[in-house]
């Protein structure tokens, strides 16, 4: 069966870089699948997970936006971040996303609005990704 | 007599410049390690957003249309020239600036220097180029934040036209011996070169100017931002390899002034000895 060569790289170094069957990713428009021999198309991402098969196995990767270009053969994400879920750092994920509620719900004065929105939005992807991986523990 | 002090005077001297090498030896040594770590580590990012943009610009321009992705006539070149504020790095900034200067003789359109860095700005001065914009004290360890009003000027002037294309010189790591001088092509981008019978469609979500106008930006800062982590991590290298060499070559020098001192002395006593024996036989 063919497979996907992707690679998930951040300003940090490689994150992923393996051939895999199926790739669904967070794009601005929706949730994107990907399968070998797909359209070319450029998109950018949002704070959301990625989820790779590969020999029947998933994984699930967080990435905090940043753009997937998908060629027949490659699938390329250039992401701002990237991280195993299982990489996840759930204390600060959750400190993260009280720290961004807070300022949201007491703004003052020079609160970024838009900022701590994004902050609470990937921390929220964070902590649903981590939250999953505890339901499902690893066999 | 005179002559033991001098050398003496010279020993100490050496041997404090030694010493001077070897702590400026220890301090890149230890900063090195990091920088080549950060240096390395933007190396798959940078490469494969150029492939992306190598991608879409194989497009046709109607298609993709965004003033970063424009080609023109060349009527003015820009270079961003990337060294390190200080020197005692052996070779490295000398050959950095002549790559560059020898670029900008090649040349037949005006060129526009933008620097980063005291030493390649000092040296455009010198030589009485255009330089448009310096930075500097950038420090060993700058983040996006730090270089992101380079990549503007970049940016801006060339969507605005006043400059057709835009060059990046940078020390580009190899190894902690080897650091090469490269200059690149960043604006226009190069289109790839396609594989024969790979459709040239491409579908865009969103549309195409808002995927462009995110996806440009954003290669130019990391482009730079990468040369300028590549530089670091070059300069601290070849400051260690250039200090090296220079406490082998002090304790060399050492060494040959010791042994220098030492027959002098000897000289010295053995003289004064026929002096006095000299002497004595004169009285008795």
């Amino acid at each position: 069966m063919a497979t996907l060569r992707l690679d998930i790289v951040t300003a940090e170094g490689t994150a992923f870089s393996e051939d895999v069957d199926v790739v669904v990713a967070p794009g601005t428009n929706g949730e994107l699948g990907i399968l070998p021999h797909h359209a070319s198309l450029m998109t950018m991402l949002q704070p959301g997970e990625i989820m790779v098969r590969k020999d029947g196995e998933e994984i699930y990767l967080v990435v905090s936006g940043g753009f997937l270009e998908v060629r027949p053969d490659r699938v390329i994400v250039l992401a701002d971040t990237a991280e195993r879920a299982e990489e996840i750092d759930l204390a600060r994920a959750e400190a993260a996303r009280r720290r961004a509620e807070e300022r949201l719900k007491h703004p003052i004065a020079g609160t970024d609005i838009p900022r701590a929105e994004a902050a609470l939005r990937r921390s929220l992807v964070r902590l649903k990704a981590a939250e999953r991986l505890r339901k499902k523990p690893r066999i | 007599m005179a002559e033991i002090r001098l050398i003496r005077r010279r020993i100490r001297g050496v041997r404090s410049t030694a010493k001077v090498t070897r702590a400026m030896e220890m301090i890149a040594a230890s900063r090195m390690k990091r920088s080549q770590e950060r240096g390395l580590a933007g190396r798959p990012y940078s490469e494969k957003i150029h492939q992306v943009l190598a991608d879409l610009a194989a497009l046709p321009y109607d298609e993709v249309a965004h003033p970063l992705l424009q080609r023109r006539p060349v009527r003015r070149v820009a270079v961003v020239h990337i060294t390190p504020d200080r020197g005692l790095c052996g070779g490295l900034n000398a050959n950095l600036n002549r790559k560059t200067a020898g670029f900008i003789l090649e040349q037949t359109a005006p060129v526009t220097v933008v620097c980063v860095g005291r030493r390649g700005f000092d040296f455009m001065r010198r030589s009485g180029q255009e330089v448009c914009a310096e930075f500097s004290r950038l420090g060993d360890r700058p983040d996006l934040i730090d270089i992101l009003p380079i990549s503007r000027i970049i940016i801006d002037d060339y969507s605005a036209g006043f400059v057709d294309m835009v060059y990046l010189a940078y020390a580009r790591f190899v190894s902690t011996m080897v650091q090469k001088p490269a200059l690149e092509q960043i604006l226009p981008v190069e289109p790839a070169a396609l594989p024969p019978g790979q459709s040239l469609d491409c579908i865009f979500e969103p549309k195409a100017e808002a995927v462009l106008g995110a996806l440009l930006p954003r290669f130019v800062e990391m482009q730079v931002y990468h040369a300028v982590l590549e530089s670091i991590a070059s300069e601290q290298s070849a400051r260690m390899v250039a200090m090296r060499n220079a406490t082998e070559n002090a304790n060399e020098l050492l060494q040959h002034l010791t042994l220098l001192y030492n027959k002098a002395r000897q000289e010295a006593i053995t003289e004064e000895l026929l002096d006095i024996t000299g002497g004595t036989q004169a009285v008795t």
